[in-house]
C-alpha cells in the first residue's frame, strides 16, 4: 500500500490466498523442491551443548534442572547480565543457533542464545536470548530446549519485554506508570505471581508464548513476566523492573543489589541514530 | 496434536465439531468465540501443533476476577456432550508453509475422534464475488457428499444457498465453457479442507459469509445465528437474550484516549 507521501507500507492481512499452497506444489520442479528442503533444514533450531552435557543427554539422562530462567529481549537479557551473571559464578553450558530471514551474515550466532548453569547449584539454568526467532521456529525452539530438561519439579520463569504501545487498557496510561510488569502462568504454577495478571485483551506472542504453551500442555509450572516499557532500547530503569520477578528465587540466585555503574554503562550503550527521522 | 487438559481423555464420538477457518476478518473465529462464551463451554484439551503460530493469554471468556487468570493457548478444544457439541477454537494464523500439513493433521484427528459431522465457519473476500454471488444474502454453504446423504433435507428446509462455482475460464464459448471451479478467496484452509474431506469421505459442511476486513462483529453474529438456525443450540428463552460477547472483545479499537486532548 502506498501512502500519501509515496512510501510503501506493508499491510498485514489475515486473509490468506488459499491457492498459494496448491500453486506452489504444482509449479514446483525438482530444483525448487531441493531449494525448499535445504531452506527448511537451514531453519532448524540447533542446540550445541558442552561435551559434559552432551554425554549426559546421549546416555538418556536429561539435564537436572529445578529452575529454568529464560530472558527474551534486550532489556530482559541485559537485566540478567547486570544483576545476575556478574554477581555469581556461572558456567556456559551451551548455545542455540537459529537461522532465519533476519539473521545477518557475520553476526555472532554463538552469543545470541546462551545457556548458563550455576556452578554451586547446578539445577539452576539460565538462557539469555537476544536474536529473533521466527514464527515457524518458536514451537520447535521451545520443544527442543525443554525436552533437554528434566520435567519433574521444574519451574520455568520467562522474562520478556515489550513496548508500552502494545499494551491495551481502557484507561489512558501516562508515561509515569511505565515500566510495569504483568504476568501469565500455567495452571500448574503454584503461589501467587509477583505482579498483576496480564489483562485481556492483551495477549502474549512470540517465543515466551511458545514456551508457556509447551509448559501448559505438558503440565510444567511456568510463569512469564512481561515488562512494558516506554523507552525504545535498553535502559537501567526497565531492567530494574524485572527485580521482583526473581525475588522468589533469592535462595538460589543472588541479585546484585547495586550493580556498578561501569557494568550498567557497558550494557546501556548510547544508541546510534539508526534512522534519520530525528537528527 | 490433541492433548487433554483433564484427568481422563474426553469422548468425542458422535459429537458435532464446530471449528473456524482463519480467514478474512476472522469471522469464523469470532463466531466460535460467541458460541463458547454464550454456552459457557468447558475446555477439554489443546491442539498442540507447530502449524499454528504460538500465542497465549489469560481467560478470554472471564466472567470475574476469579477465573481471569486462567491460561489459554493458540488452539483449544471445548466440549459439551449434553449438547452433542465440540468446538475447536484457533486463535492465531496457520504458519504459511505448514497449511497443508495442518489440514492433514486436522482431518486425521477428526476421523480418529469419531465426530458425527464437522462444521467449518469461514469467510471469503466480498470484493471477489461474481455476478450471481452478489445477489441476495452474503451467506453460503458447502457440503461434502458424505454429509449430504445424512442431512440433505436440512439445507432445503433452511433455505440456504450453496456456494456457486465460478467458470474456470471467463469468456470461453467452446466446449470448455461449462467447466467450473470452486474458489474461496481469502478463506485460508477452507477450500483445501473441503476438497480433502470430499476425497476422504468425511462428513463436513462449510458455512461462510462474504465480507471485508473491518469491524466484523456483525458478520460473526450473523454467521453464528445461521449456525444456530440449523443446530438449535440456544433454547427459545435464551435466543431472546442473544449471544454473549466475551470480555476479550473489549478495546477492539485500541486503548483509552488521553483526557488531555479535550
Amino acid at each position: 500500500m502506498a501512502t500519501f507521501f509515496g512510501e510503501v507500507v506493508t499491510v498485514y492481512s489475515r486473509a490468506v490466498d488459499e491457492d498459494d499452497d496448491d500453486e506452489e506444489t504444482l509449479d514446483e520442479d525438482e530444483e525448487d523442491a531441493q531449494i525448499r528442503k535445504e531452506l527448511e533444514e537451514k531453519r532448524e533450531v540447533c542446540l550445541h551443548w558442552s561435551p559434559e552435557v552432551c554425554d549426559a543427554l546421549k546416555s538418556g539422562d536429561k539435564l537436572t534442572c529445578s529452575h529454568f530462567i529464560l530472558a527474551v529481549g534486550h532489556n530482559a537479557s541485559r537485566f540478567l547480565s547486570v544483576y545476575v551473571l556478574t554477581s555469581e559464578k556461572w558456567d556456559t553450558v551451551g548455545h542455540a543457533s537459529v537461522w532465519n530471514e533476519r539473521s545477518r551474515a557475520g553476526s555472532d550466532e554463538q552469543s545470541e542464545c546462551i545457556f548458563y548453569r550455576h556452578r554451586d547449584e547446578p539445577s539452576v539454568v539460565i538462557c539469555q536470548l537476544t536474536c529473533y526467532v521466527a514464527e515457524d521456529q518458536q514451537f520447535q525452539w521451545a520443544e527442543k530446549v525443554l525436552d533437554c530438561l528434566q520435567h519433574k519439579d521444574l519451574h520455568v520463569t520467562v522474562l520478556s519485554d515489550s513496548p508500552m504501545a502494545d499494551y491495551k487498557s481502557a484507561d489512558y496510561l501516562c508515561g509515569s506508570s511505565a515500566p510495569f510488569l504483568r504476568s501469565l502462568h500455567t495452571t500448574t504454577f503454584n503461589g501467587p505471581p509477583v505482579c498483576r495478571a496480564l489483562e485481556q485483551p492483551n495477549i502474549l506472542s512470540g517465543l515466551p508464548a511458545a514456551v508457556l504453551n509447551h509448559c501448559q500442555v505438558h503440565r510444567i509450572s511456568a510463569v512469564v513476566y512481561r515488562c512494558f516499557s516506554d523507552v525504545n532500547g535498553a535502559d537501567s530503569v526497565t531492567m530494574e523492573a524485572f527485580k521482583p520477578a526473581l525475588a522468589k528465587l533469592r535462595h538460589s540466585i543472588k541479585l546484585d543489589a547495586c550493580p556498578s555503574s561501569d557494568a550498567l554503562r557497558k550494557i546501556v550503550r548510547t544508541r546510534d541514530p539508526q534512522s534519520n527521522l530525528y537528527i | 496434536m490433541f492433548i487433554t487438559s483433564q484427568n481422563s481423555p474426553p469422548v468425542f464420538k458422535d459429537l458435532t465439531l464446530v471449528m473456524p477457518a482463519v480467514a478474512v476478518g476472522n469471522v469464523g473465529q469470532l463466531a466460535v468465540d460467541l458460541l463458547i462464551s454464550t454456552l459457557s463451554l468447558p475446555r477439554v484439551g489443546y491442539l498442540h501443533t507447530d502449524c499454528v503460530i504460538p500465542m497465549a493469554g489469560n481467560n478470554p471468556y472471564a466472567t470475574g476476577q476469579d477465573d481471569a487468570g486462567e491460561l489459554h493457548t493458540a488452539s483449544e478444544v471445548y466440549a459439551a456432550p449434553e449438547l452433542k457439541l465440540a468446538v475447536l477454537q484457533i486463535r492465531s494464523p496457520v504458519v504459511k508453509s505448514k497449511s497443508r500439513r495442518f489440514r492433514q493433521l486436522l482431518l486425521s484427528w477428526i476421523k480418529a475422534s469419531g465426530f458425527s459431522r464437522t462444521l467449518v465457519l469461514s469467510s471469503s473476500h466480498a470484493y471477489q464475488r461474481d455476478d450471481q454471488q452478489l445477489r441476495g444474502t452474503p451467506f453460503r454453504y458447502l457440503v461434502t457428499p458424505s454429509l449430504l446423504r445424512s442431512s440433505g433435507d436440512a439445507f432445503k428446509e433452511l433455505g440456504w444457498r450453496e456456494l456457486e462455482r465460478l467458470p474456470l475460464c471467463l469468456g470461453r464459448l467452446d466446449a470448455g465453457a461449462d467447466e467450473t471451479k470452486l474458489a474461496i478467496p481469502g478463506g485460508g484452509i477452507t477450500k483445501g479442507l473441503y476438497t480433502d474431506s470430499c476425497r476422504e469421505d468425511v462428513p463436513l459442511a462449510v458455512l461462510l459469509l462474504f465480507c471485508s476486513e473491518g469491524d466484523n462483529v456483525p458478520d460473526a453474529l450473523s454467521l453464528v445465528s445461521h449456525l444456530d438456525d440449523w443446530l438449535h443450540l440456544l433454547d427459545d428463552a435464551s435466543r431472546e437474550v442473544k449471544w454473549k460477547i466475551p470480555t476479550s472483545w473489549n478495546l477492539l479499537f485500541g486503548s483509552g484516549i488521553p483526557p488531555a486532548i479535550f
